[in-house]
């Protein structure tokens, strides 16, 4: 998968969950949760649907790297 | 032979418009199986049927409103009848309908009076029994009578319809292949690159729903007021504060989550929850309802989510029986029922009789809420931001992540004392989490 497949899976899944975001307004490099209201069952949703498209179970030590949308997808390629 | 009437999906409903029906005279239901839909202020509710048997006949026509306690559908019992019999069955046992005349079909005329265009409408249903059910086919848009067709969110028919989109040619993605709000969003946007024309056919038939996002904003907007105002009107509220360190139970639940796929993790408001339920055993002056003048307490804890949808306005799902609840249960009730409560997919089973609610605003980084309680409960336990704070251990200085659980509780029922034991309860378990 190419890194830009992998951003369009990601903000897909984001829409789903909150279907306002607007994909080309998102900052990559900010924390999604300053830039999208989440709240922790909405997050943790979110994460679900990722490991349900990609198969990568993202541990909770790693929230960190998955924080923003480009690290989110650099996360997902990478596993 | 027993009536299912509509029910009360909370202290803020006393209407609910029929939108549609999915079943039809002579089809068996289960405990649990869709029966139509219900629009209220708060907006579209899937209808599950509370009790087994075979439809006799439905009693109101889709687009009728009608007030909480009228009778919609006509059940008998599940015992085999021959097909050709069953669209029959209503018309003979009509008669029984008068005596209950006072009680039941009279409510939905009254106050239908001064809304006058949908008067005519609703009488029409008790007296014409064969008229509804003959309805039912036609004004039953996507639904198949086939009880096993794939479930479509009610937010997603409703977009469905505002489009003019045919829901047979959208595939499900959500559970057990129903068709959600995103499945119809990416419906649309494919036909709208097919087509790049704006789509100007006819809408679908459907729901006799006039809602636009703004009414239905509205309307949920109308049924919070009444319900708050109707809590501080009748409701003395006394307050009560405490802090509790978290330390303990976040560090168990890191490890408990370490071990666990990302399908079991558990957040910690289900530790929240469940340190709250358990507490609630000891206190039944906080758990039940005040009705009619009196108390009356639940050794069962159905436990409602103050639920934030994204539109704005407020929806408090039930979790009932949350007693019986492990942590896990706990969790994936919570999960489940606060994702499909955003995404327009609740049944009517899952609002409703609760006897306590929870409301978490932690996660929007606020220190405490002070709930309102929803009537006719008479608590309402509140959740702040679980934050890191200066806290003293031990005679020394220490930063420990800290929560604010507050209690609003019912003057009329309990007393601040005990609503203080109980806080205190809560602080107590959430020192000792791996016993919940």
């Amino acid at each position: 998968m190419t890194q830009d497949e992998m951003r369009a899976l990601v903000l897909a899944e984001l829409q789903r969950i909150a279907p306002e975001v607007d994909g080309a307004a998102l900052d990559g490099a900010r924390p999604l949760r300053e830039q999208v209201d989440l709240d922790s069952v909405d997050y943790l949703g979110f994460l679900v649907a990722l490991h349900k498209a990609t198969g990568v179970d993202i541990p909770e030590s790693d929230y960190e790297a998955v924080a923003t949308l480009d690290g989110c997808v650099a996360y997902l390629l990478a596993h | 032979m027993s009536d299912i009437r509509l029910p009360s999906l909370g202290a803020d409903m006393d209407a609910a418009t029929i939108v549609s029906w999915c079943v039809a005279p002579g089809d068996a239901v289960q405990k649990g199986d869709l029966l139509g839909e219900i629009e209220t202020d708060k907006g579209v509710f899937d209808l599950d049927s509370r009790e087994a048997g075979v439809v006799a006949a439905l009693l109101v026509a889709p687009g009728t409103k009608v007030t909480v306690g009228t009778p919609i559908v006509r059940l008998q019992e599940a015992v085999p009848v021959p097909t050709a019999a069953a669209p029959e069955a209503p018309e003979a046992p009509e008669a029984p309908e008068a005596p209950e005349a006072p009680e039941a079909p009279e409510a939905p005329e009254a106050p239908e009076a001064p809304e006058a265009p949908e008067a005519p409408e609703a009488p029409a249903a008790p007296e014409a029994p064969a008229a509804p059910s003959a309805l039912a086919a036609p004004a039953a848009p996507p639904p198949s009578p086939s009880p096993h067709h794939p479930h479509v969110s009610p937010l997603a028919r409703r977009i469905a319809a505002e489009h003019g989109l045919d829901l047979a040619g959208v595939t499900g993605t959500g559970v057990q292949g129903a068709i959600t709000q995103a499945d119809v969003a990416r419906a649309l946007a494919a036909r709208d690159d097919a087509t790049p024309a704006a789509p100007t056919g006819a809408p679908v038939p459907t729901p006799a729903s006039a809602h636009t996002p703004a009414t239905i904003v509205d309307g949920m907007r109308r049924a919070v007021a009444a319900a708050v105002t109707r809590s501080k009107r009748d409701i003395p509220h006394y307050y009560l504060e405490h802090d509790v360190d978290l330390h303990a139970a976040l560090a168990w639940l890191a490890r408990h989550n370490a071990d666990r796929p990302i399908t079991e993790r558990v957040l910690p408001a289900a530790l929240l929850v469940r340190a709250t339920v358990q507490a609630l055993a000891r206190v039944p002056e906080l758990n039940g309802v005040h009705e009619h003048g009196a108390f009356t307490p639940s050794s069962a804890v159905h436990v409602g989510i103050v639920t934030a949808l994204r539109g704005g306005g407020l929806v408090a799902p039930v979790i009932a029986d949350a007693q019986t609840h492990s942590l896990a249960e706990l969790n994936a009730a919570l999960l489940d029922l606060v994702q499909r409560t955003r995404a327009g997919a609740l049944r009517t089973s899952e609002l409703g009789g609760g006897t306590i609610s929870i409301t978490n605003l932690g996660d929007r980084g606020v220190r405490a809420v002070h709930g309102v309680i929803y009537p006719p409960q008479v608590a309402i336990v509140g959740f702040g931001a679980i934050a890191d704070r200066p806290w003293a251990v031990d005679g020394m200085l220490a930063v420990r992540p800290v929560v604010t659980i507050t209690l609003a509780a019912d003057h009329r029922v309990s007393d601040g004392i005990r609503g203080a034991q109980f806080l205190a309860d809560i602080g107590r378990r959430l020192q000792a989490p791996e016993d919940a």
